[in-house]
């Protein structure tokens, strides 16, 4: 029995098995229970809205959607759809219809991956192997449809790229219904696996009041019985003109948003089908201007992971003079330390991965932790310390010219 | 049995050579089973040896802050327990390679002693991953053995012997009572999943959670010792719950009652592959609730159950 005062340091992070993207949480145990969740990003930093500057619109649909490998059409869409509301461009229904056709095929291949990871992280790899053989036949199908398994290049500004062959709706048709049959069975499982439902249940509890005051977006907040899907709430693409459910579980634990994501799977299968019926004919893109006139706008898109915000100012030239991402995952890493409250360490990983997190989309910025803790800097001083630190260790860059004035 | 056989059979057959490839290959069987389970190809048949010779060819790092002593002798220590519990187990036959009353309680005592060095082993190599993991190998120690312990004992009371080569002669003449012993079968494979730290109770070494548990620090020479040791334990266990809960076969000629023997331990392998294909990693707290409060209860029925059969016959 360990010493109830005797708090051992754990890091998990920023290297660990059970880590797909580096972040760090540095855990403080009382023997198996978490005291105190320490949580920090910027492991990852890739500089892409800076990129997006540098950059005509167009390279940007290209860079945008390298912000994610998951969820690549989300990050797109919301990209596209802030410039086309600066331009002033009305999509055709076609394209609407298809951008709507992969991102809901996007959220199959998002979800399914979702629960293979989950099963991985409570040591059941038997789910990873089944859901992610499963998933192939999603992204074999993205692939046929669009030429690529992740990065599909779908979008472009004012439309599609790729039109939908007739001949293709009768191969989507049988995978959605070969995944619909797999889905049941998950769903069965999961409401009748004994040890499955021991370590989802009642672990990483968050309550709708929590949920709401920590601004949890997606499935996250569903399961938590926040009633919120920008798919309804603000339709874009062709959304308005399909019926479906927002699911919601009150369950507001893990086993929560298992149930929810896979609630969220049935509601795309059938909005598929809706997609391929009601699919109208014309063009699939308009003819958009390489300059974009001065203006700015906001995209909102209901990504797997929750709800993604992109913003785009423009300045009247053929590149964005700014560009802000809002990731799904950073409006829920708040909340990963309240579910994490009192917890077991052996639920850290499980709850962690509930948010379906994807922590390299989300860091943003470069933060210098030295003893005193953490500092942020401007361009200027950035520039002044980075002299410094050569400098003392025998190397003078002072003369180099740089953006900015270096006096150091 | 002059010297030179006894230590040809201690080394080569059926002792620690014997043993060795035996381990090997129930380890391909595992994999191989658990991939095919889980709709996968899985390795081919000289996966375990070349993983193990990759190990061995390996840099072999300790760490500065480890008790050198204690982390270098552990896998040793491991490996050397299991080999010397399987000369007391009979593997085809009634007779084990050197039996006397009692080795039952010798094999259990012996079998324990590789889950004490994965605590001393992880313990003295300073890591705090490792150190966690120590801490689950020992807590669970204490939930699965007793159920295993009662789960052996039970038989041994209907028979009246404490020697396993005394079980296994007993039951050969008495066919129809390993039916008797069907619940306690079921508890000793159970609980010989936390003994081999298997899913749902391979929390000490719970790779999501702390990194490899105890074996996050060792690499090389002695992470080929320790792995070569769960592989034979494997083995040792399966032979021990084969021997006193399967006692088919055991008169043929000794050809037939390789092949005989070789089929059991297949057997139990499989089912060993088959329940870590089924579950999820328990927490420790619930396997320790589900050992104390159904695994041990369940034992004791075992317990019971034979003690009135014992009257009755």
């Amino acid at each position: 029995m360990p010493n109830k005062d005797k708090i051992v340091r754990v890091p998990i992070g920023p290297q660990h098995p059970a880590l797909k993207e580096p972040e760090s949480f540095m855990v403080d145990l009382q023997g198996e229970r978490i005291s105190s969740v320490a949580l920090r990003l910027g492991y990852n930093h890739r500089g892409i809205e800076k990129g997006c500057e540098e950059r005509t619109y167009v390279q940007d649909v290209y860079l945008i959607e390298r912000v994610c490998g998951i969820c690549s059409h989300s990050h797109s869409t919301a990209f596209v759809q802030a410039v086309e509301e600066i331009a002033g461009l009305e999509l055709p229904r076609r394209a609407k219809y298809i951008r709507t056709l992969i991102g809901e095929l996007e959220r199959i291949h998002s979800h399914l991956l979702w629960l293979g990871v989950a099963g991985h992280e409570i040591g059941f790899d038997t789910l990873l192997m089944y859901t992610w053989r499963d998933r192939e036949l999603v992204m074999d199908l993205l692939a046929e449809l669009t030429g690529n398994r992740v990065h599909y290049a779908m979008n472009v500004i004012g439309g599609v790229k790729r039109d939908v062959a007739l001949d293709q709706y009768a191969r989507i048709l049988s995978v959605v219904d070969a995944l619909e049959e797999r889905t049941k069975y998950y769903i069965e499982l999961a409401m009748t696996e004994e040890t499955l439902a021991q370590r989802l249940s009642g672990v990483g509890y968050l309550s709708k009041a929590d949920a709401e005051r920590l601004g949890t977006v997606g499935p996250t907040a569903r399961a938590s019985g926040v009633d919120r899907d920008t798919r309804r709430d603000d339709p874009y693409a062709s959304y308005d003109e399909l019926e479906f459910q927002v699911i919601t579980d009150e369950r507001c634990d893990v086993f929560g948003r298992t149930v929810v994501r896979l609630g969220e799977l049935m509601q795309t299968y059938s909005m598929i089908r809706q997609i391929l019926k009601q699919m109208p004919d014309g063009p699939i893109s308009v003819k958009a201007p390489l300059r974009i006139p001065a203006g700015e706008a906001v995209g909102r898109y209901e990504a797997p992971r929750g709800e993604d915000v992109h913003y785009v100012r423009a300045n009247g030239t053929d590149k964005p003079e700014r560009v802000k991402v809002r990731a799904p995952t950073l409006a829920n890493t708040q909340s990963v330390a309240k579910m994490l409250e009192d917890g077991y360490l052996a639920d850290l990983p499980i709850v962690v991965a509930a948010i379906d997190p994807c922590f390299s989309c989300t860091d943003r910025m470069i933060g210098v932790r030295g003893a005193g803790g953490a500092k942020v800097m401007n361009w200027e001083e950035l520039v002044q310390y980075g002299v410094r630190w050569h400098r003392e260790r025998g190397v003078d860059l002072s003369s180099l010219k740089m953006r900015g004035d270096v006096t150091a | 049995m002059t010297v030179g056989t006894a230590v040809l059979s201690i080394l080569v057959f059926p002792g620690f050579l014997f043993l060795v490839v035996l381990g090997l290959a129930g380890e391909f069987v595992d994999r191989r089973l658990y991939a095919r389970l889980q709709n996968r190809q899985g390795p081919p048949w000289y996966q375990p040896v070349a993983d193990m010779l990759k190990l061995f060819g390996k840099e072999d790092v300790v760490p500065e802050e480890a008790d050198r002593r204690v982390f270098n002798l552990a896998p040793v220590f491991a490996l050397a327990a299991v080999v010397a519990a399987s000369l007391y187990i009979p593997l085809w036959g009634t007779q084990a390679l050197l039996p006397f009353d009692g080795d039952l309680i010798v094999v259990v005592y012996l079998l324990l002693i590789p889950t004490l060095t994965f605590f001393l082993g992880g313990w003295t190599s300073s890591s705090v991953f490792a150190t966690l993991g120590a801490m689950r190998a020992i807590t669970q120690v204490f939930a699965y053995e007793t159920p295993l312990l009662v789960s052996l004992l039970a038989p041994a009371l209907l028979a009246n012997s404490w020697s396993i080569s005394g079980i296994a002669a007993y039951y050969s003449a008495h066919p129809w009572l390993w039916a008797v012993n069907l619940i306690g079968f079921g508890v000793a494979l159970v609980a010989l999943l936390g003994k081999l730290e298997r899913v749902p109770f391979d929390i000490p070494e719970a790779e999501t959670e702390i990194v490899a548990g105890v074996f996050t620090e060792y690499s090389g020479r002695r992470l080929a010792f320790f792995r070569l040791a769960i592989d034979c334990e494997a083995i040792v266990g399966a032979s021990l719950v084969a021997a006193i809960f399967l006692p088919f076969g055991l008169g043929l000629a000794p050809w037939l009652g390789i092949l005989v023997y070789l089929a059991k331990v297949l057997f139990v392998l499989a089912v060993l592959a088959l329940l870590r294909t089924l579950f999820a990693r328990l927490r420790i707290d619930q396997m320790i609730a589900f050992c104390w409060k159904v695994l041990a209860p369940i034992a004791f029925l075992q317990v019971l159950v034979n003690l009135i059969v014992r009257e009755l016959i």
